[in-house]
Parts: structure tokens; sequence; C-alpha cells
């Protein structure tokens, strides 16, 4: 185990984990020989090759904080474009995915210009015309994009007011700017963004970088941000014009298709490619430098399906002998005997609880949490368009990291990065799915081959099986409670899943808590929320096993060893909401309610879920979840409250349903037929309670709503049944 | 207005589409949905699954709430399909787009023509229809961003609506 790869418990979480942990890129090479950039992961089912870049990053404990942090605008005219006809452009590189980032950076920008978001246009995400503001995750766009934005926005509106004081000559004090416009009170004269945009000198304030401390309005002042703001793409949603990335075609586009392996480590031999050349308006490419890639491209979808139909029948496959690179002890899991394989090749080992041999303890409780591999699975698979006109690219795709696809690309084919454009129109979700850009590279590919655009649209079996997954884990948690029943020391051990809330956030006196990686079998990657779902989810059903041992209610336990206020406000809220001692008091054989609580990347959460046992039937159904939520001063609260809803959804499907099954190399489930996700009837009473803390900076919202979410039905089950739960998804 | 050169395997298929008479010449196995986005570039019926399970990709074929990613463009000669670009007239949008935008009932918006479509199709079917009916036509739809609660706003609206209206009568 290096230092790197172990976060020991005095060390805050890194926001940044996202980028140098779990993301594998494919590490496509066009222009070199690929051998030579290979670096076989040796990861059983992994992926062959991982981004050589990437993977020395992760040897040598650095982290690339750019990609993740983007390097931001680095001038006003980046952000912020006047016209003179009065239109006002902002931009950003982040992207929406449904999570609501265009009518929030709408609103910062409106409100720091003092103007309606009516007359704010907000381009996102094309990485010639916006600024890098890096990749939207880790709840990164509330904390970091808002203010960037609302600096470069204040920073205008500073620019205006200095306009109209020197035409005037007047004190700044003696004017003031609303509706877009600078007024003078005295004499009611007026100039607006136009008249800026027009004045000789205001390019080249333009060209000065963004003062990092201007003055930003004070929260209680705010007047667009804190409301819902609805979202500025709505009617389009509702009219299907919407253009999606599955739906941007280009004149002359054809559509692509690819050979897929048929297993993970499958190894093409041979095939035969006449059958798809005899059929007209197809194209078959293939690539000197990779004898393992065959694409397909043709003037629809369905053509391209049945060209590659024909030739899939003709191809031979072997396997990849085992590569370099650390090789896993024992053999290639399936999801059965994943998580022995994950113990078993934890980096070093599992650590041993260094607090077993202590002083003398009343009593101590161990147990092993099992998290599996789930899907994002979001709605609109992976896609991307790609067009070369004059050996420079551009490709519209979706993803959450415009400018890492644009480095991929350029990578892949050896460009200088100025000579490719990633162009991301709103998409269709991606729930920490999406930060790669392997779609992008195919298309790109094919659309060379082909001499054409190209769009590749992947289905929802490649979505399921190409995609990453969210990382399974095993999580090892020991505990001692002394003579009065709390808690005096705490291990706790994720293996293979991440760091993210792995600390725990109650006060102990004695902890270690550590992420320990292993060798994943199964590509994966980020998640909403990531590992803090793994590691809230064991530590809560873990909190109330010790409650039970220690004889004590759930609430009170939780209450007796915690201090962070915030923490404690949600959980208050959320248990007084939902009644908890009313309904823990209620003797009902069939009816349980379980609760939980959290933190991660800055935000609180509560939740308290009533279940309904049918111990015949080993079934399930959560009645009613109520969950109390704190993100420090609301930005949007109609939005807020959506991503909160659909949060608690995702996570009911995580906790009771997701799962992805594997064997030799395949994925067993991958369609919704198989991988059940919520759907309407799923879906319990929900009593969300969202708590406005103006006197705090606002942190995202997108993730730790979530995580709350499984536990809380856990522990209603183990209040039933008193069979601890020990893994996910839940069965009783 | 005809689109496509034909091949051998290629028919003549003629439908109603969103009002108006079309034809085009195309291979009649190829699923309505590919025919749709890619033939006639109405892009607003989306693909999520082509398995029939997530209604992403919902069409009314006679009125019929429709899966077009299992629906051979052959099948559906001589008939009306409506898919979302025709329920608005003009600027004017359906009642249920209407109520779906009140609502803001939507994430990333993929599923969301699917469901005013599935709506739709229940309400045309019978005005006075209670919640129970909509969230039978719900159940079949897959939003995977989780918008449910918003869903149930929309129809528990136009339920309730259908009762005021049932009682002025
Ligand atoms: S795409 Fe037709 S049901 Fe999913
Ligand atoms: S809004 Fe994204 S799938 Fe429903």
């Amino acid at each position: 185990m290096t230092p790197a790869s172990s976060i020991k418990s005095s060390q805050a979480p890194d926001p940044e984990y996202d980028l140098q942990h779990p993301l594998e890129c494919v590490g496509y090479d066009f222009g070199l020989s690929r051998r030579a950039f290979v670096k076989g992961l040796g990861a059983g089912l992994c992926i062959a090759v991982s981004l050589p870049v990437l993977a020395q990053e992760r040897e040598s404990g650095q982290r690339s904080r750019n990609t993740f942090l983007g390097t931001g605008a680095q001038n006003l005219a980046a952000r912020i474009h006047l016209g003179t006809d009065g239109s006002i452009t902002v931009m950003a590189g982040k992207v929406e995915a449904g999570q609501g980032a265009r009518a929030e950076l709408l609103q910062a920008a409106a409100e720091e210009l003092r103007v309606p978001v009516s007359r704010v246009r907000m381009m996102l995400a094309d990485t010639d015309m916006v600024p890098d503001d890096g990749m939207t995750a880790g709840s990164g766009t509330t904390p970091r994009t808002v203010p960037a934005v609302r600096r470069g926005a204040a920073t205008a509106r500073n620019l205006l007011i200095a306009f109209a004081c020197g035409q005037w000559t007047l004190e700044h004090a003696a004017v003031e700017v609303r509706d877009g416009r600078v007024v003078h009170r005295g004499s009611n004269r007026s100039l607006d963004y136009a008249d800026l945009a027009r004045s000789v000198g205001t390019a080249k304030l333009f060209q000065q970088a963004i003062p990092a401390d201007i003055e930003l309005t004070p929260i209680k002042e705010w007047k667009v941000l804190g409301t819902s703001v609805s979202r500025p793409e709505a009617h389009d949603l509702v009219t299907g014009a919407h253009k999606y990335p599955s739906d941007i075609a280009r004149p002359g586009m054809l559509y692509g298709k690819i050979l897929r392996r048929p297993a993970y480590d499958a190894k093409l031999l041979s095939i035969d490619l006449a059958p798809a050349r005899a059929i007209p308006e197809v194209i078959v490419i293939r690539d000197d430098q990779d004898d393992q890639f065959v694409g397909v491209a043709a003037s629809t979808s369905f053509r391209a399906e049945r060209a590659l139909a024909a030739i899939s029948d003709t191809a031979k496959w072997g396997t990849t002998p085992q590569s370099s690179g650390p090789r896993p002890s024992g053999s290639k899991p399936s999801s059965k005997d994943l998580f022995d394989y994950l113990r078993r090749n934890a980096e070093g080992g599992p650590p041993s609880n260094p607090f077993a041999n202590g002083p003398s303890v009343a009593k101590t409780l161990r147990r092993t949490y099992n998290v599996p591999y789930i899907q994002h699975a979001p709605l609109e698979p992976r896609a991307a368009l790609a067009e070369w006109k004059d050996g420079r690219l551009t490709v519209w795709t979706g993803s959450q990291n415009p400018f890492g696809v644009r480095g991929e690309l350029a990578r892949a084919f050896h460009l200088p990065e100025d000579q490719v454009r990633v162009v991301i129109p709103d998409f269709g979700a991606a729930f920490g799915g999406k930060h790669t850009g392997e779609c992008a590279v195919e298309a790109a590919r094919l659309a060379r081959g082909a001499g054409k655009p190209v769009s590749l649209r992947w289905t929802r079996e490649e979505e399921f099986t190409w995609a990453y997954f969210r990382p399974a884990g095993v999580i090892e948690a020991e505990a001692s409670l002394d003579a009065q029943g709390k808690i005096a020391t705490w291990y706790f051990i994720n293996i293979n899943s991440g760091p993210n809330a792995v600390d725990t956030p109650y006060s102990i006196g004695k902890t270690d808590c550590r992420f320990i990686p292993s060798t994943p079998p199964l590509r994966h990657g980020s998640y909403r929320g990531l590992a803090a779902t793994a590691n809230n989810f064991a530590r809560e059903v873990f909190m109330d096993e010790l409650a039970a041992t220690a004889d004590s209610d759930p609430l009170a336990f939780r209450h007796a060893h915690l201090a962070n206020p915030r923490l404690r406000a949600v959980l208050d809220a959320a248990t007084s909401h939902f009644r908890w001692q009313e309904r823990a008091n209620r003797k009902d054989p069939n009816t349980s309610v379980g609760l939980a609580c959290g933190t991660e990347k800055g935000s609180y959460v509560a939740a308290c879920a009533e279940i309904e046992i049918d111990r015949q039937q080993k079934k399930l159904k959560v009645r009613n979840i109520c969950e109390a939520f704190e993100c420090g001063a609301i930005v949007n609260p109609g939005n807020l409250l959506s991503q909160v809803q659909g949060a608690t959804i995702m996570g009911l499907g995580a906790a009771l349903q997701e799962e992805i099954r594997f064997e030799n190399g395949r994925i067993l489930n991958a369609s919704f037929g198989e991988y059940r996700v919520p759907r309407l009837e799923d879906v319990p009473e929900l009593d969300i309670h969202l708590i406005n803390r103006p006197d705090l900076p606002s942190a995202g919202a997108g993730e730790t709503p979530i995580i709350a979410i499984a536990p809380a039905i856990a522990n209603a089950v183990f209040r039933a049944t008193g069979a601890s739960v020990q893994a996910l998804p839940i069965r009783i | 207005m005809e689109t496509r050169a034909e091949t051998k395997t290629d028919a003549r298929i003629t439908f109603t589409l969103n009002g108006e008479s079309r034809s085009v010449i195309t291979d009649p196995d190829r699923p309505l949905l590919d025919v749709l986005r890619e033939d006639l570039h109405l892009t607003g019926t989306k693909y999520g699954c082509g398995e029939g399970e997530c209604r992403a990709c919902t069409v009314l074929l006679n009125g019929e709430s429709t899966p077009s990613c299992l629906t051979p463009v052959g099948s559906v000669n001589g008939q009306p399909v409506l898919t979302i670009e025709g329920l608005a007239h003009g600027d004017k949008l359906h009642p249920v787009q209407e109520v779906f935008l009140a609502e803001g009932a939507f994430q990333c918006g993929y599923c969301t023509a699917g469901m005013i479509l599935g709506v739709a199709s229940v309400r045309q079917k019978n005005p006075a229809a209670d919640e129970a009916e909509y969230r039978a036509e719900l159940q079949k739809h897959i939003c995977r961003c989780g918008g449910y609660p918003k869903y149930l706003s929309v129809i528990r609206r136009l339920a309730e609506g259908a009762q005021t209206e049932k009682a002025r009568i």
C-alpha cells in the first residue's frame, strides 16, 4: 500500500478525488504503434488499456487538478459578451444534464448584472467558445462556477457604472444599476450594457482579468439567486425541439456501429468483411494500427446494424492473454465471488484493526458490508457526432468533461488541442457516469475512416456493458463500546469503492478510517456521491447495530455521538417531521421505521423511512421517506427540490434493486428488462424538507441527498427482523 | 413528400404523420423510431432501450401510446401517427404540454416527450380519466432522473381538473 493510495482519517476527504481514483479512460492512440502506449492493467476483465498519463499519475500519486477544476476564464471577455444590440451572453464550461446548471448559472449572472434572467443567454460547454471551468462533477457547479460567473458579472456591472460616471462626471454613489441600466438618481439619465458595448474603450477593459476579490451581492440582498427560476430550455423540452447529442445531424452524415467483443477479454482473431461491403450505402472501417477495431457507417442505423450483424457472424474470437502489470490473485471473478476477490486483492491486504488489542472494553462488534457494481443508466446512452473538416475535428457529444474529452481526442489523434472542438448540447443525464469520451473517440475514428460525419449512438446494451460502473466495495467495520455504551474505538476500511465520506462524522475517541484500492475486475468510475453511497450505507447500518448492542435507541445513540451542529440539525428536522418517536413506538409487526444521516461535499442529509414487510413473500415496500437536506444558502429552491427527489429515488433503486451481474467477462443483465430501475409505483410518499442557511455559502446538492436512503431502509429492516443487513441491494 | 431511394427490399409506406400524409420508401422492417428520426428528421422521439421497457420512444398510433422502437414502419401503413412535434397547434401548446411546463416536470427531459404523449393518450381516450388511469400509463415509462414526483403532480392536476370539469356539468 503506497501512502497515496490510502486516506488516513486525519486527512480531509479530497473533493478532487473523482479524478485520480476511478476514472479509467480507454487509452486510444492512433498515431503511434498502439502497443508502445498500452499499459496492461492486469485487471481481470478490465478493459485492456488505460490512459498512460493517468496510469502514471496514479503510480506517482500525483493528481492533475487542471482537468477537474479547469483554468477558469482568463479574462472578462472569456466570461461575458455584451452585444451592441443589447444582447448579453455569459459563457461557462459546465454542462447541463438535467441537474439545472443552466438555470443556476443564469441566475448568478442576472443577479450581479442586475438584469432579468430573460435578458441573458447562457452558453455552455463548447470548447471553442467557453472558458474551461473543469468537469461538471463532484457537486462543483454551485460552490465554484456560480461564484466565478458572479465575479465576472459583477466586474461587468462595475464597468458599466464606471463608464456612466465617466460620461456624466459623477461619483459612483450617485448612480445605481437596475433592470440592466445605470441610472443617475438626480437627473434620471441612464445608460445600458449596449451603450457600454458600443463605447470605444470597452473591448480593452474586457481583456482584464476578473478580480478574485470583487465584491458580490450579499446573500440577504439576493433577488434572483435564491428564487425558483425555471429552466430556460423548458419550452423546448416539452415540444421535443431540444436537440440532444443523439439528435444532432450534419449534412452527409452517416450512422455508425462498432463491433464489440463478446466478452471483456476476447480478442478478434479474424473476420470476413465482405458481407458488409456487399451492402449498398455501407462503409466498413478498419484501422491499420489496431487490428481489434472494426466499425461500419451507413446511410441509416438499420443498415449499419444489418452490416455489422453480417460480419459479426464471421468473426472468430480468442482470449487475450494476461498482460503485464499487477497480477490479480485468483481467477477472474463473477459477481458471485466478487467480494472475496476484492478482499483478496486489497493492496497490501486489509490492514488489521490497530485498536484490537487495546485496553479492555465492554463490547466489540465486527461486520463486513458488501456493495455491488451498479450502473448509472442515464436514459440517453452515450452518443457522439464527429466531423472532420480541413484536418480539424468537431465532436458533439454528451459528457460531463468537455475539455477532458477534447484532450482525449487530441491525444488519440495526435492533434493540437486547438484543432479539436467539443460541443456538449444539454444531454440526457449522467449521474457521474459520463466523465469520459470513449464514444466521442469512436465516432471520430468512424468519421475519419468514412470521410464523412458519423453519428454513433450506443445502444442500451452497449451502455450497460462498455460504460463504466459505480465501484463495488467491501467495507470492514469494527468498533468497541465502553461501559457507558459509547463508542470507544472505530475501525472502518473501505476496499475498492473509494474514500468519499469514509471518515466518520461522529465524535469518537479513536478512529482509523481508510480506503484501500483493490484490483477491480470491471472498469469503474464515478457515480452520484461515489463511494459516499457505500461508506455511508455501511457506517449508518453499523451505527444501528451498535445502538442495539448498547441497548440504545438509534436516534439517542446518534445524538450521544453527534457534535456537528449542521448534521444534528438535519437529523432533528427529519425525525421531527417524520414523528420518529411516535412511529418507532408503534407495534405493527409488518411495518417498521429506520433512520440514517450523513454528510458529504459540504452538505448534510438525514432520512427516515417507513417500510412494509411481507415476511412470507420476502418482500419489502418503502411506504414513506422523510428527508431533510441542508446545503447552505439555497440557490434555486425549485431545482433543489427536484435534485433531492431525484437522488432519493435513485437511492431507492440502489437500495432495493440495482446490481450488475457478470460472469466470464460478460454482463448478464445488460437491459432495462433485467436491470430494474425505479418506476412510478416504486416511489413512496416523499416528504422533503430543504433547510435554507443564508448565513452559509452554497454547496452543491446533486449527490449527497442519495447517501441516507439505503441505510435508512436497511435500518428499518434490521429493526423489524433483528437480522442485520450487510449487503446491497437489501434482501430480506 | 417522399424520401430515400428504392432498393430491392424497400416498399412504399404511406401514413398520416402529425395530421399530414407522408410517404417513405424504405425497408418495412425498420423501426418506426428510426424512420421518424433519420428520414423525417423528427428527433423529439427518443431511443432509450430498444426493448419496449423505457417508453422514451412513445408515439401515438391510432391514438394508442406505442413504443416506436418495437414498431416496424411497415406496420403503420395507412394509420395515423402522432409524435411530440405534432402535439402543439403552432405556437399553442397542447394542454398536457402546458401542465408539464407549469409543473417544471423534467430534469434532463429525455423521457419527457414520451411521458407527455403517454399522458395525452389517456386524456384523449377519457377526458375524465382519474389518477389511477394516468398512473397505469406512466408506470410503463422510465424516468431515470427520478422526476416521478413532478410527473405525479402533472397527472393529479389533470385528474383534478377533470373532476372540477365534471362537477360543473
Ligand atoms: S426505446 Fe422504445 S421502449 Fe425504450
Ligand atoms: S428527466 Fe431525465 S430521464 Fe426523465
